[in-house]
């Protein structure tokens, strides 16, 4: 706990923070180009967050203390996962706090919360939103958990930025159980970020939304902070994802000893990158696929737990027969 | 812990296997599950041929190309013929719904996995421990003849199932003896052939390949 540590801790917060509207507008802008449209500008949702911070906040007449609330707790939650989630270096002070399973956790308070908030006015729009979120989220929440384990037992923890660092650290070999976990893990970031084959994040129809359904009845800084609050955890999720399948380039420990400034200086650009291709990839995704009837989505999001316990049992089986 | 790069190569076409079993579990048109299983024969080739090339096993090179021949070309193209001759292009229709389907093909892998976990321990190939994969495959296509009602679907379970075994032998003994493969690859053939003929019969009979008109013995 030394105060260069301290220093990159709260670096990462405030680039996640701040560059996770980017991330968001890269991607509508790869969605655009894909689908032969002129794209909006890369920070046209800086824009769209400067302009709903100047409006006034309208309130229905008899919601709680709660919906007021929640936008800030949203916030609060997707911050303290960016701590969390080793995106820029392994070398945090808070990443001891916390491991994975409580990121999950965290991801499930958050979640919660907006959809209590959705129920809390009363209407038809929010409640059914949230219903289908709660739907989409338990079986999400499994499945996201036996990626994570997958991810555990080949490194020996369950702390993120331990996984990342004995995964930097060991030599290249080829892990059938990564590949599952990996599949199993966009399926279901895309599931619980809202995108298009659970959830179509522009839609305007009322009765197919989930996300957007349960936002109706923000206006103003509470709208913006919601917004700001799903790009941030878009970018959570990319930065996990590169955590757990891809981290190399991050600055760790490891590196300390030469020259730490340097090392988060090289770490940044390359996170960059990283966000950059998987923004990209994504976009790609969404074009190529349709949406898919409401109905269909525990079997999509049965598959994704499929994947992640097929990834476990191979791990148990192949390693284990291999010592 | 590190293997050497053939063992992890063929621990991930055993993997993909794995997942292509499922895919096949899961799949709801009949023409997919057909490209599912020149997938599947496809990827056996290759793990089969690595195999070879790593043990020095000769004859196993023939058994790849035997496999390449009927599985990857020959049969599915029989099976494409047949579907378009029969027009039986439709959503194949399940007895469980599909995720229910996939939570109990999972709860089979566990169980062959724990099965294969002593058997696996006396063998010495260095493929040992794909055996579990194996037998969960064969233990999955016999799980989607069960699960489907179509006559075509299950002759490609029953299909895909021989190509389970034919991996569980390549895993545990390297491969049977010529003779035997040979036997297998021609019985396979004329079961397909002798299938495709009955799908006609049946068709004619009950105007579906619905098979469950033939449990009843008496016309109501």
């Amino acid at each position: 706990m030394n105060s260069v540590a301290i220093l990159t801790q709260a670096l990462e917060v405030v680039a996640a923070i701040a560059l996770a509207p980017m991330l968001t507008g890269w991607v509508n802008q790869c969605r655009a180009w894909l689908s032969n449209r002129r794209a909006p500008p890369l920070l046209q949702p800086y824009r769209a967050l400067r302009k709903l911070l100047h409006k006034d906040v309208v309130l229905a007449e008899n919601a709680s203390p709660l919906f007021r609330a929640v936008p800030y707790i949203l916030f609060g939650a997707m911050a303290t996962a960016a701590a969390i989630i080793p995106s820029l270096s392994t070398d945090l002070p808070f990443g001891t706090a916390a491991d994975a399973i409580a990121l999950v956790g965290l991801f499930a308070t958050a979640r919660v919360f907006i959809a209590l908030a959705a129920m809390d006015v009363g209407t038809a729009f929010g409640s059914l939103g949230a219903r289908r979120e709660m739907m989409i989220g338990f079986l999400a929440e499994p499945a996201l958990l036996m990626v994570v384990f997958t991810a555990s037992l080949i490194c020996g923890s369950t702390a993120l930025p331990t996984i990342a660092e004995t995964l930097v650290g060991r030599s290249l070999a080829i892990y059938p159980s990564l590949a599952f976990a990996a599949v199993a893990f966009v399926m279901v970031a895309l599931a619980e970020n809202a995108r298009i084959p659970i959830d179509n994040p522009t839609t305007h129809l009322e009765l197919t939304m989930i996300h957007e359904a349960m936002v109706l009845e923000y206006s103003g800084r509470h709208l913006a902070l919601i917004e700001w609050a799903s790009a941030l955890k878009l970018f959570n999720y990319a930065c996990i994802g590169i955590a757990l399948f891809g981290p190399w380039g991050l600055s760790g420990s490891t590196a300390e000893a030469t020259s730490p400034m340097l090392a988060l200086g090289l770490a940044l650009p390359v996170l960059g990158l990283k966000l950059m291709l998987l923004g990209a990839g994504l976009a790609l995704m969404e074009t190529l696929s349709a949406k898919l009837r409401l109905f269909r989505a525990p079997e999509y999001l049965a598959m994704a737990f499929l994947l992640g316990v097929l990834g476990l049992l191979v791990h148990l089986l192949l390693w284990g027969g291999a010592q | 812990m590190n293997l050497p790069l053939s063992a992890q190569l063929i621990h991930l076409l055993a993997a993909v296997l794995l997942l292509l079993s499922f895919a096949m579990l899961a799949q709801r048109r009949v023409l997919s599950l057909v490209n599912l299983f020149a997938l599947q024969g496809a990827v056996l080739v290759a793990s089969t041929t690595i195999v070879a090339h790593s043990s020095g096993q000769h004859h196993l090179y023939y058994s790849a190309g035997l496999t390449l021949l009927l599985k990857v070309l020959l049969l599915p193209a029989i099976l494409h013929r047949l579907i378009r001759r029969l027009e039986v292009r439709w959503d194949t229709e399940t007895l469980v719904n599909i995720p229910t389907t996939l939570l109990i093909g999972l709860a089979v892998v566990i169980f062959s996995f724990g099965l294969a976990q002593p058997i696996s321990q006396f063998a010495e190939t260095i493929t040992r421990s794909t055996l579990g994969i194996a037998i969960a495959m064969v233990l999955l296509a016999f799980l989607m003849m069960i699960m489907r009602r179509k006559a075509v679907s299950q002759v490609i379970g029953f299909l895909s199932m021989e190509n389970g075994l034919f991996f569980a032998a390549t895993s545990a003994t390297y491969g049977m003896p010529m003779v035997v493969e040979l036997g297998i690859a021609l019985d396979v053939l004329v079961g397909v052939f002798i299938l495709g003929i009955f799908f006609f019969q049946i068709r004619e009979q009950f105007e579906s390949l619905d098979l469950h008109h033939l449990e009843s013995l008496k016309e109501d």
